[in-house]
């Protein structure tokens, strides 16, 4: 880990301004993330802009009858929030799947959008990473890929994005508010948010260098029941190899509509529009939830070691949308 | 559970009732408040931080080192690379002409320009903090020559050598009767080859090391399961007397074995000491730990199993081929076991090594029957089936009356006992035998079971006791506790022999300079440590009988009944008794003090005379989702013969905490090394799953009455290990009988089960 210089932003604006200021300089909010790396020497601000302090906490109700979350509440707080385990429990289901507890109770809902990929050859300074590294080539490609991408990817890079509560966020058609130096703000889909990573996987969201996440925005909850599966290799602690988000509306014994959303399969929270459109209408049935899923991943390429994802996201979703509908 | 009691009157035995009590651990408060003081967390003035720079390739030389930098850095006070580290030896041959030798050799670091593993050390920055240490050594470029190395196991099965000798100095070969001949005939036969993968001990606390330097003397705060070979180690590295060297280490963070022997904190923190006249500290990462604290050996395993069809073993052989180092062998017992398990005529064992260009394997959490019977167990199974007769059943059919393939008898051997009644509890009979048949809801239910076998070893061992005016009882002996129990069941040994409550018995660890001990490692620390210290109560009552007899001041003097007793605090001889604190004040001011000792279990007679093994039986049920394959434990069961239990409350922590590097190893750990780059590549707890809390289900341990009065003077034997024998492949038998899907390569990942599961209609 490099030295560094530290300041407490004062304001929202501020700490955009103090970071716009300088190239080599990061927010930096629970840390849970950025320290890691900082520690590995893969990120190397020179200067952090703390941001944990900054009156964002707070989760409001919003005119059109959605929630206003603010970047700094914490995953913890989020998850445990009334109006969001009865509204979006969802989201809460996707926060308490994610990490530990104690991670939990540190890391900020912007800082969990924009924690990087867990693929270890990105953690291993000496292996070649586009991402790392632009041009050094992927370690991954012809490597050990089990956790990688399987949707979306490119040569350059297979990494997936491996929040869980993205894909939820996703789900719900959650918008992300910022503020620039100048105190300009915009808001982005969350679906234009992360990047894909083409010829350039080092890029990795829409974000300007400066602009700072100042709350999510959920609209309206939708119609239907809420379900986030989230399929690992123990019981807890350990990141998806494969997350479905899914909200099914039924009305008798058709679905009426549904949105699905996928984790661990690629470098974005992966909605699954085609599969969405196939259902609204469609029978409620075992046939439509399975070619709902061929279609999710109709185009999907697997690397070797991550081969399986396909059949097991499948899997899962026809069986996530079956749990959907099931008390729906 | 059932306690064994101590309930026979033996003649080496007080009957103070002490030992087997499930008494908590002594050193349970200190570590809860955080009062136990571990290595790093020791503090000396003046002390100094390094930093390990690990080689970013897996073999070549350093053509270039440019430290100038680093050198600059702040506060940076001193880095070392192979051009400016202290002398010191040669590595020395890949195979040490001793087995004990693979405990003290000389190892050497930052000793040469070669890099023979990734990430092994090439330089150390040493500062006024942790943090400037580690800043400075990002600054250090090296150029490497890299050259392509040998990194994968399966490719080269054909370039296999027989090493002379295994680990802990077993025969590479076993050869009795004809087993080709007799596999050839056997009208039913398995022929499986299984696959084990790398695996890391990741015990909580790293290895981390405080040296200090007082004149010629160092001393070593660091974090080590047995002490004198440590400091033996570390000795013949630094070119010194091991006397002068003093090891302390009274708190470890876990072992599992990687703990045995130093590593680069220990003898670089000892040399930068000397050169910089400081105390240094230096801490391994978690990642450096993968490639610089020993693993286990990826492995390939061929068990062939030739049964007549009433289940009668014709032959047996068991073939290992395991990963090793290119420069420094070592070969994991893996089919010992399978010499003393099941009866059968024809018998075949052999163990064959493949170097590769990386780090030496080490002693892991049961070496040998960990992923031997992970393979063996499961080979069992499917002879079973193949029968179609119960596990269980197979296994009585093929119990042997003396061990196999030394032919002496066994000092105790309750397998078949542990088997039926682990049945009888875990409901056994329900099971269905027939593969893929019990569904709940959208799981798939399944049992299996395992046998478990863990050889007895007892190390030399020596301790001192000691009483004072007040009745006060000081045992000290170099042994440790590696979060095992060792101060507690040690406490209750002293307190026992001498008639005292725990409150008034103090036992000290971790320092060489108490009586040396085999320390911890291969669960021979319980009977050698205890055994050593049950002889020294007995010579210390001796002496206090004696001055009792004789001196002026005795309120027994004369007593000449040859019967006397220690209890209740009390000296009794015949029909007198005197308060042992009283009886000391009088005829001793300054106390008394004794040592005791046992020698080392192999060269005793008894061990010659008896096949000596703890014995186990393991039942597991899991679920399987139908739907994403996911693996959870439902339920375990362990019943275990392993001799007299000394507290029931540590000895089944000790096995709960094997079965659950059972689960381990069957459903999760598994570390990948990369066949281009020789590097391990999920090296952090992150990406290296072992079991947390919600992996692990209810389980149950049962111990069996039982005393082997040829294993030590209090008939315990080794048991920490015993957990994970056989857990494993219960595990694994489980999942095939819910799903039918026998997977043969560790670890049983849900991708491996995946396909064959039915798609359940919805
Ligand atoms: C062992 C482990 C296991 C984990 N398991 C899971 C899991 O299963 N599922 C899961 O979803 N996550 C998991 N996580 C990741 C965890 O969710 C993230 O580390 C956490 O959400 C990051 O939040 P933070 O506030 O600590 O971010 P930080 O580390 O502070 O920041 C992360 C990034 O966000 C940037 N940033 C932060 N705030 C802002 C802002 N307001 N505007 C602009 N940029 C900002 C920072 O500059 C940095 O680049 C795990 C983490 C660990 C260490
Ligand atoms: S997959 Fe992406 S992050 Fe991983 S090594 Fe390749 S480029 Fe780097």
């Amino acid at each position: 880990m490099q030295s560094f210089t530290y300041e407490r932003a004062a304001s929202a604006e501020q700490a955009a301004a103090a970071v716009a200021d300088r190239p080599d300089a990061k927010f930096i909010s629970g840390g849970t993330n950025l320290l890691d790396l900082m520690k590995l020497e893969i990120e190397r601000p020179a200067h952090l802009v703390d941001v944990s302090r900054l009156p964002l906490n707070r989760i409001e109700e919003t005119a059109e009858g959605g929630l206003r979350i603010g970047a700094q509440v914490r995953n913890s707080d989020l998850a445990a929030d009334q109006r969001v385990r009865s509204r979006y429990p969802m989201l809460s289901q996707a926060l308490l799947a994610g990490a530990s507890g104690q991670i939990r109770n540190k890391a900020s809902t912007s800082g969990n959008l924009l924690q990087r990929t867990r693929c270890p050859y990105f953690y291993d300074r000496n292996m070649p990473c586009n991402k790392r590294e632009p041009g050094a080539g992927c370690a991954a490609f012809q490597g050990f890929n089990r956790m990688h991408a399987v949707l979306g990817a490119s040569e350059a890079c297979i990494a997936v994005h491996p929040s869980d509560m993205a894909v939820a966020m996703s789900g719900l058609d959650a918008r992300i508010e910022t503020i620039s130096p100048g105190g300009e703000t915009r808001t982005i889909p969350i679906g234009d948010f992360h990047r894909l990573p083409g010829a350039m996987p080092h890029v990795e969201t829409v974000l300007g260098h400066g602009e700072m996440i100042a709350a999510v925005t959920l609209p309206l909850p939708p119609p239907g029941r809420q379900v986030y599966r989230k399929v690992r290799d123990r019981a807890s602690y350990a990141f998806a190899l494969v997350s479905v988000a899914a909200i099914v509306e039924k009305s008798g014994d058709r679905v009426q509509s549904a949105r699905i959303a996928m984790g661990g399969v690629a470098a974005k929270p992966w909605r699954a529009t085609e599969a969405e459109r196939m259902l609204a209408g469609a029978a409620a049935s075992n046939g439509a939830f399975t070619d709902a899923a061929e279609a999710a991943l109709d185009g999907a390429i697997g690397h070797g070691g991550n081969d399986f994802k396909i059949p097991l996201a499948k899997r899962t979703m026809r069986h996530t949308l079956a749990a959907a509908v099931e008390s729906a | 559970m059932t306690e064994t009691k101590t309930s026979e009157n033996r003649p080496t035995e007080t009957r103070n009732g002490v030992i087997g009590r499930p008494i908590d651990r002594i050193d349970a408060p200190l570590k809860v408040r955080g009062d136990a003081t571990y290595a790093y967390e020791n503090a000396l003035d003046g002390t100094a931080y390094g930093y390990i720079l690990g080689a970013a390739v897996a073999k070549g030389r350093i053509a270039e080192i440019d430290t100038d930098e680093a050198e600059g850095a702040p506060a940076v006070l001193l880095v070392m690379t192979h051009r400016n580290a202290p002398a010191q030896p040669d590595f020395g041959p890949a195979v040490t002409p001793t087995v004990r030798e693979v405990f003290t050799r000389a190892r050497p670091v930052l000793n040469s320009e070669r890099v023979r593993y990734y990430d092994e050390p090439v330089a150390l920055v040493v500062a006024e903090t942790f943090e400037a240490a580690r800043a400075a050594a990002g600054l250090i470029r090296v150029r490497y020559d890299e050259e392509p190395g040998l990194y994968d196991l399966p490719a080269r099965v054909a370039d296999a050598y027989a090493p002379k000798r295994t680990n802990a100095g077993f025969e590479t070969d076993s050869v009795v009767g004809d087993f080709e001949s007799a596999f050839a005939a056997a009208p039913v036969k398995i022929d499986a080859t299984y696959r084990t993968p790398f695996e890391h001990h990741n015990p909580m606390e790293p290895h981390a090391t405080l040296a200090a330097w007082s004149g010629n003397e160092l001393t070593i705060h660091t974090s080590a399961q047995t002490l004198a070979n440590f400091r033996a180690g570390v000795a013949s590295t630094l070119r010194i007397p091991p006397e002068r060297v003093r090891i302390v280490s009274p708190f470890i963070g876990g072992g599992f074995g990687s703990k045995l022997i130093a590593h680069a904190d220990t003898i670089l923190a000892a040399l930068a000491a000397q050169v910089l006249q400081r105390p240094v500290k230096i801490a391994l990462t978690r990642q450096q730990m993968f490639a610089n604290a020993g693993h286990r050996a990826e492995m390939i395993q061929q068990v062939r199993l030739g049964a007549d069809t009433d289940g009668r073993l014709n032959g047996i052989a068991h073939d290992v081929w395991s990963a090793t180092s290119s420069f420094e062998e070592y070969c994991e017992q893996t089919a010992v076991f399978a010499r003393s398990l099941y009866a059968a005529p024809n018998r075949l064992t052999r163990h064959r090594l493949v170097p590769l260009d990386i780090n030496r394997g080490e002693w892991m959490r049961s070496p040998g029957e960990a992923p031997g019977m992970l393979a063996f167990e499961c080979a069992m199974d499917e002879l079973a089936e193949r029968l179609g007769l119960d596990p269980i059943e197979l296994r009585i059919r093929n119990e042997p009356t003396r061990d196999p393939e030394r032919g002496v008898p066994f000092s105790t051997r309750n397998l078949v006992a542990c088997m039926e009644d682990g049945a009888r509890r875990f409901g056994w009979e329900r099971r269905n035998p027939t593969p893929g048949r019990t569904r709940e809801g959208r799981k798939l239910i399944g049992h299996g079971m395992a046998a478990a076998i863990r050889p007895n070893y007892i190390g030399a061992a020596t301790a001192r006791v000691a009483i004072d005016r007040d009745g006060r009882v000081t045992a000290r002996l170099d042994m440790t506790d590696i979060g095992t129990g060792s101060y507690t069941i040690l406490t209750q040994i002293a307190a026992e022999g001498l008639g005292v409550p725990i409150s008034s018995v103090k036992v000290e660890l971790g320092d060489s300079r108490f009586p040396r001990t085999a320390g911890s490692g291969g669960s021979w620390g319980a009977a050698s440590a205890g055994s050593a210290l049950h002889n020294a109560c007995n010579a210390l009552k001796e002496r206090i009988l004696e001055a009792a007899r004789s001196s002026e001041a005795s309120p027994l003097r004369g007593a000449n009944a040859t019967e006397a007793s220690f209890a209740d605090s009390e000296v009794r001889v015949g029909q007198r008794s005197a308060s042992l604190a009283d009886l000391i004040r009088r005829i001793a001011p300054d106390g008394f003090e004794a040592e005791g000792s046992v020698a080392a279990g192999a060269a005793t007679e008894s061990y010659k005379a008896y096949s000596q093994h703890s014995y186990g039986a393991h039942f597991a049920e899991v679920a399987v989702d139908c739907d994403t394959g996911e693996i959870r434990m439902r339920r375990m069961l362990a019943v275990m013969g392993a001799g007299r239990i000394l507290n029931v409350k540590t000895a089944r922590s000790q096995i709960i905490g094997g079965m659950t590097w059972g689960i381990g190893a069957a459903l999760m750990e598994q570390t990948v090394l990369d066949p281009r780059h020789g590097h391990f590549v999920n090296h952090d707890l992150a990406e290296y799953h072992v079991p947390i809390n919600g992996d692990v289900p209810e389980m149950e341990v049962v111990f069996l009455e039982e005393h082997d009065d040829k294993a030590n003077p209090f008939g315990a034997k080794g048991l920490g290990e015993l957990g994970v024998c056989g857990a494993g492949a219960a595990v694994a038998n489980a999942i095939y009988n819910a799903t039918g899907v026998r997977v043969r390569e560790f670890p049983i990942t849900l991708d491996k089960v995946l396909p064959a599961l039915p798609v359940i209609a919805i």
